[in-house]
């Protein structure tokens, strides 16, 4: 039975398609067989952070109303082994999606994968709500920038209220902090909230911390999730995040500033 | 003097006033959590219905609703007013 992760965050920009290709990625590489559902119906975007984008042919839409088989739509990742992506829909509005029909989709996998990562919309509309309604699992991605941490918090409420296990109530979604574009020097100036003030304020755990990194756009540029990229900052990290997430307890890193050295300063070391 | 002042003042540093204002807002997002989506719009006409009859400003209004084990109880705290001023 796969376990459905949902990666959220309220604000948009914050890195949640990133982080779903990049833990998806971690997952598969880690030998879990994972599907990653692009829930942002009218503007995809994971189809290209992973790189797949001139294979779409069918949606999660077309899924849901019976128009192609979910072996049609699924794409199967070139790079990874065990790793699958089902796009959103380009040209249809968010209404496209029914509670009814996501079910369905997500009932048909979960026999067949390990893990299902939902890629959430920016919001808290319906689509928003959609894509963590399943959920066993949340991940809630998180800048450190006080809109962000507003806006998690507002989806920590609503996953504790408006998902299916918060309805049974019976268990809570398990929730999972993980923040984005982190820069250890900024947070030493005091200019930026450090790690431990967002975990306080939100009081979840902290699954992972990803350093604001150059590697992050490179990997989106090339179509490639950057968990790939096991030499940068940003893919051990991601890569880290998903060992916790498989329950190995590893230190945290990246989170304190590292002195440049003189011959990196002279010659701009990258990454 | 005043150059003198500016130059001793620590500047506050940016991170730490973020974080005081999260604190404000995420407790009182936490406060609103979990109760009906009607709320808000109960608060705010009750608010007009009292404001007819006494001058009360915004915040002299507390609405809390508990839930006990089968039913739930609307508490309405109202801060009236020294009388005299009144009239």
């Amino acid at each position: 039975m796969a376990k459905i992760i949902v990666v959220t965050s309220g604000k948009g920009g914050v890195g949640k398609t990133t982080s779903a290709a990049a833990i998806a990625t971690g997952l598969a590489l880690r030998g879990n067989k994972t599907i990653v559902i692009d829930f942002d119906v009218g503007l995809r975007n994971l189809d290209l952070i992973m790189g797949c984008e001139r294979r779409v042919v069918y949606d999660l839409v077309n899924v849901i109303q019976g128009e192609a088989t979910l072996n049609q739509a699924m794409i199967r990742d070139k790079r990874t082994e065990n790793l699958f992506i089902l796009p959103a829909s380009q040209t249809r509005d968010k209404d496209a999606l029914t509670p009814e029909g996501v079910e369905q989709v997500l009932n048909n996998l979960k026999d067949e994968f390990d893990y299902i990562i939902c890629d959430s919309p920016a919001g808290i509309e319906r689509g928003a709500q959609l894509a963590m309604y399943y959920a066993d699992e949340a991940i809630v991605v998180t800048n450190p920038e006080v809109s962000s941490v507003r806006d998690s918090d507002r989806i920590l409420g609503l996953l504790g209220s408006k998902t299916r296990l918060a309805e049974q109530g019976k268990e809570q979604v398990k929730e999972h902090l993980l923040i984005t574009r982190y820069n250890p020097h900024r947070v030493d100036h005091g200019d930026m909230l450090n790690l431990n003030d967002i975990t306080e304020i939100l009081s979840i755990k902290l699954l992972g911390l990803i350093p604001e990194s150059e590697a992050v756009l490179r990997a989106s540029n090339q179509g490639v999730p950057v968990t790939h990229d096991d030499d940068s900052d940003a893919g051990q990290a991601y890569a880290d995040t998903v060992s916790r997430l498989l329950g190995e307890d590893v230190p945290l890193r990246f989170h304190e500033a590292q002195k440049k050295s003189f011959l990196s300063r002279m010659f701009g070391g990258r990454r | 003097m005043k150059l003198l002042d500016f130059l001793k003042r620590e500047r506050k540093k940016s991170a730490s006033v973020a974080k005081e204002r999260l604190q404000i807002i995420v407790a009182h997002q936490r406060g609103h959590r979990g109760q009906p989506d009607y709320m808000p719009m109960l608060e705010q006409e009750l608010l007009e219905v009292i404001r007819r009859y006494v001058s009360v400003d915004q915040d002299a209004v507390n609405i809390t609703l508990d839930s006990e084990d089968d039913c739930s109880i609307l508490e309405l705290n109202v801060t009236l007013p020294n009388s005299k001023d009144d009239t």
